[in-house]
């Protein structure tokens, strides 16, 4: 029972997360490529509720900041100037799931934006870049492992079932992949490419990359479950009472493998985030002004940033929970679904 | 080890007996230019510093030669300068020339004959004298076809080589086949190369390929204040103080102060800023605006300087080239935007270039209209207008030309052509050079107010080059270039249609345009122009017509920014390359080791 309690604990976590991040428009205050050509990195405003005099606000607010005369980044807190959050405020137009169009954003100000987590070198909102910058990694992890997991389901089940030849060929096959350097061989896919993509086009791109070089590892795995499978008592009993391969396959074989499958799942989604990061911070991801998690730490490759302004290493901390949530799902799914290490430990929990 | 140890020790000596000789011949005359009948010194003014000590500066990367004859990356360029010396040189601080080797010129009235006195007892750094012989021999040398100098370019007016005539052992004649606008300023970067090392290699044909750095110390020489001493593979090039080294400070010392100079290999910006802020090296130049305001923010014990602004010149081309039937469709099409002069002013008016100058400068450089940098202080045309950004206009001079505005895929406004196709293009830029690639990201957003669609591609350099110049496949291309020198004519590739920097559209057999044809007429008048008001009236008169057709569309101009540790002294850094070095036999450690022989 604890098992499934673990379970649905990380399924909630990471369902929660993912809410935010696809109603990015909703929770981010502005338009993520919007330049404010005045407010080049703006270091983050806090949320008050209780004033310089003491005074407590039921509303929270921030306190503008000023440009100290004479200098490029230097910025003072104006007391004087609170700017109070609205919330359900309309603000940029943005479309939800990508098509439903939308103004209203959870929160906004007046006059002054109020940047939670600062701006950039150009003045974007670094909040609303972040949370827009999730869609892209997290789709193209999820895009990416899924496309992974399908090849190699076919891969390893084919290889696995046939046996023969025919699982010789593939096992190899999936060996070479498994010793290519796959950020070089990512490096050299990407110089073939066209010079000038869309965002869209890269996007897609990236996803047809990671997923096209991983798959070697779920197809061995798959092979091994597919393999002790077909040599099960039932399967036997089946193939005697003449059920075809498509059918053998499809009702006894690969529901064997779901375990495998939801697991590597778990563990593969966040690597294939990284790995979109990788590529974008590397400068072969989705281009500007696109905000991506790899593109908005790319920014960190220059050491003057680094060294000077330490909110543009906050998009490397926001993706911690994600991958924390990741992992505490694998985990549990391993525990839950492992159906060997189950029975020895209670039968009862099968039900 | 032990022959590094007798090294300072033999110097030392061998000084101390010249110093003493020097200062009673320096008695004898006291004029400001001391003369005297073995040696003629040129004495520097300037503070007087100590002597000994060690210099660390870091390049960008290996250089590649020590060879002038072939030297043609700027890393090369910039070691060659310092182990090398020319007749007449350009004094980097005041932007005027000085004689060098020559002690004196003389200018015929015709202006096609340059009579040039060498100094008394010049020698070469490895102790060899120098006489006229060895100008001919170099200037022969850079002539020859065969050896493919890049100097020989310079050397070539209106299709004719100048000729090289010797009077007797310390003068020379030079005699143009046309008068030259840039008079003597030709000579500078010229290196007098040692006819007894390099004659015997020039005969047999080999002569671009020795001055490696892998030569022996004692198989190269020069006349520059620092000759070769080591040099370490990926790591870093030592080069000793030349103790013929020809100049003098007031109190008549010998230049150079230091005993050695180093070079480390740093490859990158941010390495090189940490090297300095860790104390490994002594001076620092060409930071960008991001990481002096880093090294300002901490001064510890040095001191950072904004000399103003440079010669360096960043726009925005598009690619006019006419490739005939090899251009592909897509490109064709949009060839017939980029060929409407009129949507090349509507970018340029649609460009923020004071956004430019603050977020990618942080405010330290100057937007720019022109080709002639704000740092060139007497060429650049001030009647060439500067317009402030306006969208009203681009949008104007849009509709003027037949373009008009329609629903994107999005709702957004979106531009389109006389077709009805949407104006979508890419802009090139450098991936390794994150304020060329801020820029373009600039003019992306600026550009999207027109209803443009342009994607931003960083790509390698030399890729993006290679696009450039040869394959000329691609749209728009975000570039800068430093000019060497304040006179216009360093940039004249950038004018001239068949000039290889001609970027929009390079190397043209015949003028595509009737203005890039005026452009032609009036930058040969001017070369062959006797003064320097002829010279500026055609000019200015250039830069109008480059500003009326924008097939550049100038952005910014970045100030050169520099530092140096607190004890170095005679820190000046000017704004022609190099930078900081320009003046190195006159840097010195206040807290030098040793103290100057006197």
């Amino acid at each position: 029972m604890r098992t499934r309690h673990r379970l649905a604990k990380w399924l909630v976590i990471l369902g929660v997360l993912h809410a935010i991040v696809v109603c990015a428009g909703f929770f981010a205050p502005y338009d993520p490529i919007e330049q404010d050509r005045k407010n080049p990195y703006l270091p983050p405003m806090p949320l008050h509720l209780m004033d310089a005099q003491g005074h407590l606000h039921l509303r929270p607010f921030a306190y503008a900041l000023k440009l100290r005369e004479g200098t490029f980044d230097h910025y003072e807190q104006d007391i004087g100037q609170p700017v109070p959050l609205k919330f359900l405020k309309y603000g940029a137009a943005y479309r939800v799931l990508g098509f439903l169009p939308a103004r209203i954003h959870l929160f906004g100000s007046e006059d002054t934006r109020i940047c939670l987590l600062g701006t950039d070198a150009y003045g974007r909102d670094q909040f609303s870049r972040l949370l827009y910058g999730g869609q892209i990694s997290l789709l193209a992890g999820l895009l990416g492992a899924g496309c992974t997991l399908s090849i190699g389901l076919c891969v390893g089940a084919a290889a696995g079932y046939f046996g023969g030849w025919r699982d010789d060929a593939l096992m190899r096959v999936a060996e070479l992949f498994l010793a290519l350097p796959w950020l070089y061989l990512l490096f050299a896919l990407r110089a073939f490419l066209p010079l000038s993509v869309s965002p869209l086009k890269a996007f897609f791109l990236i996803v047809a990359v990671i997923g096209a070089v991983g798959w070697a590892r779920p197809a061995r795995l798959v092979r091994g479950v597919v393999l002790s499978a077909k040599e099960r008592d039932f399967v036997r009993a089946a193939r005697g009472f003449g059920a075809t391969d498509s059918y053998l396959l499809r009702r006894h074989i690969l529901p064997e493998t779901s375990s495998v499958l939801l697991t590597q799942a778990a563990i593969l989604i966040p690597q294939y985030v990284l790995a979109e990061m990788t590529l974008s911070f590397l400068g072969l991801g989705v281009p500007e002004p696109a905000p991506s998690w790899g593109n908005l730490l790319s920014n960190l490759q220059q050491y003057s940033v680094l060294v000077s302004y330490w909110w543009m290493y906050l998009p490397a901390l926001a993706m911690v929970p994600f991958f924390l949530g990741y992992l505490g799902l694998a985990s549990s799914l391993q525990e839950r679904l492992e159906p060997y290490k189950i029975e020895r430990r209670s039968p009862g929990s099968l039900a | 080890m032990k022959n590094r140890r007798a090294g300072p020790h033999w110097r030392r000596t061998f000084l101390c007996s010249f110093a003493l000789l020097f200062l009673s011949l320096g008695q004898a005359a006291a004029s400001p230019q001391q003369k005297s009948i073995k040696e003629e010194l040129f004495v520097l003014p300037g503070e007087v510093g100590k002597r000994g000590g060690r210099l660390v500066f870091a390049l960008r990367g290996e250089p590649k030669t020590l060879n002038p004859l072939i030297a043609a990356d700027t890393r090369s360029r910039e070691v060659i300068g310092i182990m090398q010396a020319d007749l007449v040189h350009i004094n980097r601080a005041t932007q005027l020339t000085e004689p060098a080797l020559a002690k004196s010129w003389k200018i015929s009235p015709d202006g096609l004959q340059y009579t040039i006195v060498l100094r008394h007892g010049l020698k070469f750094s490895d102790g060899q004298p120098l006489d006229a012989d060895d100008v001919l021999f170099t200037f022969r040398v850079y002539l020859d076809e065969n050896v493919h100098a890049p100097q020989r370019d310079l050397l070539i007016i209106s299709g004719k080589p100048i000729t090289v005539r010797k009077l007797d052992a310390r003068t020379v004649v030079f005699r143009l086949p046309k008068t030259y606008g840039v008079g003597e300023r030709l000579f500078d970067g010229l290196a007098i190369l040692p006819r007894h090392l390099l004659e015997k290699p020039y005969q047999e044909g080999k002569v671009s390929q020795i001055g490696t750095l892998a030569t022996a110390a004692n198989q190269w020489a020069g006349l520059g204040p620092f000759r070769l001493k080591e040099y370490v593979a990926g790591q870093r090039l030592v080069l000793e103080r030349n103790p013929y080294y020809w100049k003098t400070d007031v109190k008549g010392n010998r230049l150079p102060y230091a005993d050695e100079l180093v070079f480390l290999f740093v490859p990158n910006a941010d390495a090189q800023v940490l090297k300095f802020q860790s104390g490994e090296t002594d001076a620092i130049a060409q930071l960008s605006a991001e990481n002096f305001s880093v090294l300002s923010r901490q001064l510890r014990g040095y001191t950072m300087v904004d000399a103003g602004p440079g010669l360096e010149y960043n726009f925005l081309f598009f690619n006019l080239n006419d490739l005939g039937e090899k251009t592909s469709p897509e490109l064709t099409r949009k060839q017939k935007w980029f060929r409407e002069v009129r949507f090349r002013q509507a970018v340029s008016a649609a460009v923020d270039r004071e956004a430019i100058v603050r977020l990618v400068y942080q405010g330290r450089g100057t937007p720019l209209w022109g080709l002639v940098a704000p740092g060139n202080r007497r060429w650049g045309n001030e009647e060439l207008a500067h317009p402030p950004r306006s969208l009203e206009r681009a949008r104007a001079l849009l509709k003027d030309a037949g373009f008009s505005w329609g629903n994107g895929p999005n709702g957004e406004s979106s531009l389109l052509d006389s077709e009805g196709k949407p104006v979508e293009f890419s802009i090139l830029t450098s991936s390794t050079n994150a304020d060329r690639a801020k820029m373009a990201t600039l003019i992306q957003d600026d550009l999207k107010q027109l209803g443009m669609r342009a994607e931003v591609v960083p790509l390698e350099f030399r890729s993006l080059l290679d696009r450039v110049t040869q394959t000329k496949e691609y749209d728009a291309c975000v570039m800068g270039i430093a000019s060497y020198d304040a006179d216009p004519n360093s940039d004249i590739n950038v004018w001239l249609s068949s000039g290889g920097t001609h970027l929009w559209n390079p190397s043209q057999e015949h003028p595509a345009t009737a203005w890039e044809a005026e452009i032609d007429r009036l930058i040969s008048e001017q070369m062959i122009a006797r003064t320097f008001a002829q010279r500026k009236k055609l000019y200015d008169r250039a830069q109008e017509i480059l500003a009326e057709n924008q097939p550049m569309i100038f952005l910014a101009s970045p100030d050169i920014l520099a530092g140096a540790k607190n004890s170095l002294g005679n820190f000046q850094p000017a704004v022609l390359e190099p930078y900081v070095l320009w003046n190195v036999e006159q840097l010195h450690l206040k807290n030098a080791p040793e103290n100057a022989p006197r």
